[in-house]
């Protein structure tokens, strides 16, 4: 198929940007989203032209690295990665426009990337259980209720994307944060931890400048991992909690 | 953010059922305003049940709009450039026009103390105190005018789409929508209140403008 | 053997050391010394590690912050090690080249890991965990390394647990197995297909505390570029930031180098893009032993490849073999039917057939040849490729076998199937557009993992002193063929529990001599690199690096994959040597060096694949036998199993950079058991 493709292209942070318009033709609906970039960016280097950057790593939609805005849904029109999205979903002669996530919190770096290590550093605001290596007790002496760890996996499965800030008009990263505050709030293990770890992730989370959650459920329909807003509202129960017993 | 809201909603739903007293006659309708400032007496002063709610709808008020100008500040400054093309995916139209929806009902709320409450004009013209001292009248010989009731369906339009997202807000943002089938509950609450609400307020004008009330 | 004896003091070796009689690799190496490992433990097998956890020294906790670590790799076994070791109070500074330590590609695994945690009562022990490790490893595995690797299994389950891995579990609240190619007892965990990615986790969260906790410092998007050694130890690196384009060293006590594999070689593999070999091969460069290079991992249960474009290969989690079964029509003219339509007595269920006892669940690289042995009989399914035979011409194959859930479905129903293997069997049919369950999955082999890199002793410590090689980059545990579940608990047991105690041995004679950028060989290996950019950056060339790499791939697969041959890898050396050429004189890198470029990042990865690829073909023509993923062509029975040469290759081949022109040097260490004896792999 053939495809006109509406690009973002910022050479740096600090470059001014814009779109720039290529025409695309031999894509096969085999082809992976990112495969067809890289079909562009092989006739870009070809022409001597510098390839359009942009973020991949795993390609089988569990690292996270990839991102993109495409036609103005994170990661595309199907519920799954752009690494994970194939040229079937768009036709012959379609317009594509790419650009990168926008927020204030993930600067663009070049191109279509953008710096997400914002959301590290929420995680190290208490996205995690104190265990040092070697003091754990024998894993079966605390049993967890097998729906209980369900739900926790389900909210694990988050890949740190930053899909859900991407499409959120208030650029909120709710919704990373409820799952992972979801998945350690539902162990037994998270407990004793349970409410510092909401007060200092949304702490972080404020001071990175994210915006705040008005629920309005853009981020669970661009979430690859349809990670749910029980999340969020998980998140709301145990702040009222923690703020309740002044944590 | 909720607090204030729930609060709005507590007062709508009971200002509503006063309202619907109008359909009960002047006479009951006026007692019902007269009962509302004399309540609690002698406990409280007169007007003094009025003038709590009063408190705290002006302290919800501040803190209401209050948070969402913070809330709107924070989103401007998180995305200073816009996308060239954005699709919303899942959100509602209501969820998406909190803000121009709230706006509409601030600029309609100070309408609607000046017409009823603070200075009570009489928007017929009439401005003797047979009119404005007794609501009931007041009330009726303002939406005779059609776009008195004009004005006050769209207002109603708005807080029925402030009040479906609203609701549904306000209880994911206390905690209470944990799994599928809350969420499920959450959204018919949503419809139910802003249906129940903004219906109840617009069937008042609307018998005056047809005459089912004088 | 005088040596053996002196390192098994009171144990009775079982076998010999073996002699060399082949020689096919003649003028392509040179023969260097026996390599012995000089911290190889002695005794009981179940006391060594014990022993020598406690005959390590300890750094006093005081001292501890003044000691620096360098982590390069931030997946198992590098995110548990900084983690680990930050808690202990020592300085970390932690690499990665993605944009988060939480991306490294240990977060792909999918199947599980294994513990022998014996939960199912079904005979499992440490021993038999080491047994089925050495022997599925086609005994060229170090025993001493795997018994520990066993021994500090459950400890890893433990770990995970109080991190809050969410792992899958029984109704009773209990931890749940299952079971993984190659064995026959339960004792692999797992959550859902996303087990690295929930250890993966447990680990970079454990590591961000301490990011929080001021103990570990995290540079991500920085890729090493070089190894820093001051005297002969490894006192540093030179990295890439990758962001700004600047050339950064940073210095160290001790360097350890948890880089993953180097499967990329292949250009196809289900790596990440971003694997390389590059932090490995510097060191190599530098002097450290790459061991058992040509030993390469081929999976059976892959997405086969649908045309030109391909940029990787996704693996479905070998956990479907035990539901899936695996066949291909028995006539060739089926072979375009719906599969669905053809009867059962027309389904050639060829692992059934050939493996009876183990059926589905045979190993891995038995598995990938048998299908590869049916595609080329004419009887592979799926869409025709082309494919580039020998003599130049192309001709069409299909290249694909069945692994068909049907009788899964009918016997469990679709629930309980879905439950187990919802997430990959979405990611099928994403792929290939088609419903796995309806139409049986199509599935071919592709390269997954390397056992071969660094040469590491007992301690992990490479012949490099101070550098430090754990998880898939170096060489240790699996000898010739890994087991299913094996490599998630290898970079565990290296990241939280080898590594901190046999790095504190080490440590305990440091701090070392303070050193600042001004020493002359931090300045060296700077301007090396720099050089090194410059020079990529000035060829403008006519030729992309992306085609560069792909036509590698293309020499490796079809030369040095799962079939390899005496005349097929000297072509293939051959090959390479002028794609060097050609790389070095023809490439093109567009943009600047002093910005992020990607086209420079992938240039330098390539250049070292090339050097690599043409060691693994020499370590592969070297060995003339077949071992586990190593099939020699000239090394099969009658009926074309595996045919093993312990009286000549029961060693480690540890390969030392000979120098730009000159021939690698080969440094055998003998492989001597004492707690269990060589026997002939049968899945019969
Ligand atoms: C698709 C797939 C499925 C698998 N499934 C299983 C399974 O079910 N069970 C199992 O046991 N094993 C499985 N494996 C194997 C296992 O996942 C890996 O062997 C293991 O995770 C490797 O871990 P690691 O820590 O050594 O390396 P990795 O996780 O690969 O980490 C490498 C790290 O090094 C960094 N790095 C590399 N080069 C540089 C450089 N030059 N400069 C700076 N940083 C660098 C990277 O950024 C990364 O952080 C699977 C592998 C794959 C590919
Ligand atoms: C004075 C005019 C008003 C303004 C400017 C205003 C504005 C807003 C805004 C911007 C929000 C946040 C957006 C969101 O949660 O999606 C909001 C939420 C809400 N508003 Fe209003 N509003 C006004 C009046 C009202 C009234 C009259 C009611 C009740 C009848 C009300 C009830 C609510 C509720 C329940 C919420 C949800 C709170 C939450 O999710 O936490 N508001 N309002
Ligand atoms: S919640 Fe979903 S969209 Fe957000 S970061 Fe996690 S996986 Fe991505
Ligand atoms: S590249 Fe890893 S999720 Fe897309």
């Amino acid at each position: 198929m053939n495809l006109t493709l509406k690009i973002w292209r910022q050479a740096s942070s600090s470059a001014p940007g814009g779109i720039h318009t290529y025409q695309l033709g031999g894509v096969s609906e085999d082809m992976s989203f990112l495969e067809m970039l890289d079909l562009l960016n092989e006739e870009l280097v070809t022409k001597g032209e510098e390839p359009v950057a942009f973020d991949s790593d795993c390609r089988e939609g569990i690292c996270g690295m990839c991102s993109l805005m495409i036609n103005g849904q994170a990661h595309g029109p199907e519920v799954t990665t752009t690494c994970q999205l194939h040229m079937r979903s768009f036709k012959d002669g379609d317009t594509i426009t790419i650009e990168p996530w926008r927020a204030s919190t993930f600067p663009v770096i070049k191109d279509l990337i953008v710096d997400r290590s914002a959301f590290d550093r929420i995680i190290q605001s208490g996205g995690y259980i104190s265990a040092n290596t070697g003091s754990a007790p024998e894993a079966n002496s605390v049993p967890a209720p097998r729906d209980k760890a369900m739900h926790a996996f389900n909210a694990a499965t988050c890949i740190g994307c930053g899909a859900c800030v991407a499409a959120c008009p208030n650029g909120s990263a709710s919704l990373f944060m409820g799952a992972k505050i979801t998945h350690l709030g539902d162990l037994p293990q998270g407990q004793p931890e349970r409410y510092s770890r909401v007060v200092g992730m949304v702490a972080q989370h404020d001071h990175e400048g994210f915006g705040g959650c008005t629920n309005i459920g853009e981020c669970t329909a661009a979430c690859p991992k349809g990670i749910p807003l029980d999340v969020i509202s998980q998140l709301n129960k145990d702040l009222r909690t923690a703020m309740v017993h002044g944590f | 953010m909720a607090a204030s809201g729930i609060v709005f909603v507590l007062f709508v739903l009971v200002h509503m059922y006063g309202n619907l007293k109008a359909f009960s006659g002047e006479v009951a309708f006026n007692e019902y305003a007269h009962h509302l400032r004399i309540f609690g007496e002698p406990m409280l002063p007169e007007n003094g049940l009025l003038w709590i709610i009063r408190i705290v709808l002006l302290v919800s008020l501040v803190a209401h709009v209050g948070s969402a100008v913070a809330l709107m500040r924070r989103a401007r400054a998180q995305r200073p450039v816009k996308y060239q093309v954005k699709r919303n995916n899942a959100s509602s139209l209501s969820s998406r026009t909190m803000r121009w929806g709230g706006l509409t009902l601030f600029v309609f709320l100070i309408w609607h103390l000046l017409n009823f409450t603070i200075v009570k004009i009489n928007p017929a013209g009439d401005q003797s105190a047979d009119i404005t001292e007794n609501p009931y009248r007041l009330m009726v010989s303002s939406f005779d005018l059609w776009w008195m009731t004009l004005i006050y369906l769209v207002a109603m339009l708005a807080l029925g789409f402030h009040l479906h997202h609203g609701t549904y807000s306000a209880l994911q943002t206390l905690g209470w929508v944990n799994s599928a089938s809350a969420r499920a509950k959450a959204k018919i609450a949503g419809w139910v209140i802003a249906i129940v609400i903004a219906g109840g307020f617009s069937l008042v004008p609307l018998a005056v403008l047809f005459g089912v009330i004088d | 053997m005088a040596d053996t004896t002196t390192y098994y003091p009171g144990l009775e070796p079982t076998n010999e050391p073996s002699v060399q009689t082949s020689d096919d690799a003649a003028g392509y190496y040179t023969l260097g010394d026996k390599l012995v490992d000089p911290k190889a433990p002695t005794g009981q097998i179940e006391q060594r590690w014990t022993t020598r956890k406690f005959e390590n020294r300890l750094v006093n906790p005081a001292n501890r912050r003044k000691l620096d670590i360098i982590i390069v790799g931030t997946g198992l076994a590098g995110g548990a090690a900084a983690a680990t070791l930050g808690e202990a109070g020592y300085n970390v500074k932690s690499f990665c080249y993605q944009d988060s330590p939480r991306r490294a590609h240990s977060i792909a695994a999918q199947g599980g890991i294994n513990a022998s945690k014996n939960y199912k009562s079904d005979g499992d022990s440490d021993y038999r965990l080491f047994y089925d490790t050495v022997k599925g490893g086609d005994f060229r595995a170090r025993e001493s390394n795997v018994y520990r690797l066993a021994e500090v299994s459950t400890n890893i389950i433990d770990q995970c647990v109080a991190q809050g891995v969410p792992f899958a579990r029984e109704y009773g609240g209990l931890l749940d197995n299952r079971s993984f190619g190659g064995v026959l007892v339960s004792r692999t965990f797992y959550a859902r297909g996303q087990t690295g990615q929930q250890l993966l986790l447990g680990a970079y969260q454990a590591m961000e505390r301490q990011v929080a906790a001021g103990t570990v410092e995290a540079f991500t998007r920085h890729e090493m570029l070089d190894l820093i050694l001051v005297d002969g130890r490894a006192r540093g690196i030179v990295a890439r930031n990758m962001v700004t384009g600047e050339i950064e060293t940073h210095l160290a006590d001790v360097v350890v180098l948890a880089t993953g594999g180097y499967g990329n070689v292949f250009y196809l593999s289900t790596n990440a893009m971003g694997s390389n070999v590059m932090a490995a091969w510097r060191a190599h460069r530098k002097g450290a032993y790459m061991a058992n290079p040509c030993y390469t991992q081929i999976h059976p249960t892959c997405i086969p490849v649908t045309g030109a474009h391909q940029s990787k290969l996704t693996l479905m989690s070998e956990s479907l073999r035990n539901d899936g079964r695996v066949w291909v029509p028995k006539k060739a003219e089926d072979c375009d039917k719906d599969p669905r339509d053809i009867p059962v007595e027309d389904r050639d269920y060829f692992l059934e057939r050939m493996y009876p006892s183990y059926g589905n669940l045979v190993t891995r690289d038995i598995a990938s040849r048998a299908a590869k042995y049916m595609c080329d009989d004419g009887r592979g399914v799926g869409p025709q490729v082309e494919e580039k035979q020998k003599d130049g011409t192309t001709t069409l194959m299909r290249r694909g076998v069945y692994l068909d859930l049907a009788d899964a479905i009918a016997r469990l129903g679709r629930d309980k199937v879905e439950e187990k293997y919802d997430n990959l069997l979405d990611m099928y049919q994403r792929i290939t557009g088609e419903d796995p369950y309806q139409v049986p999955m199509r599935i071919y082999p592709a390269v997954h993992y390397v056992m071969g890199g660094l040469w590491v002793d007992y301690e992990l410590q490479s012949n490099i002193t101070g550098l430090f090689v754990t998880g898939e980059a170096n060489f240790s545990d699996h000898g010739a063929n890994r087991l299913g579940a094996s490599a998630l608990m290898q970079g565990l047991a290296d990241g939280y529990f080898v590594l901190p105690n046999t790095i504190a041995d080490y440590l305990a004679d440091g701090p070392f001599e303070k050193l600042d950028d001004s020493h002359p060989a931090v300045q060296e290996a700077l301007t090396s690199v720099t050089e090194r950019v410059d020079q990529l950056m000035s060829i403008n060339g006519e030729r992309s690096v992306e085609s560069i790499h792909k036509e590698l791939g293309h020499i490796m697969w079809e030369y040095c994959g799962m079939e390899r041959t005496k005349e097929g890898l000297t072509e293939a050396i051959g090959l390479i040597r002028e794609l060097k050429k050609e790389f070095w004189t023809n490439v093109k890198v567009l943009g600047s060096a002093d910005s992020l470029n990607q086209d420079l990042e992938k240039a330098n990865r390539v250049a070292d694949f090339i050097e690599l690829g043409e060691l693994m073909c020499i370590d592969a023509l070297n060995r003339r036998e077949s071992c586990g993923g190593h099939f020699r062509g000239e090394s099969q029975t009658e009926d074309g199993e595996a045919l093993r040469h312990d009286d000549e290759f029961a060693y480690v081949a540890a390969w030392e950079w000979g120098g730009e022109d000159g021939s690698p040097v080969l440094h055998k260490e003998d492989l001597i058991y004492t707690a269990t004896k060589m026997k002939a792999r049968s899945y019969k």
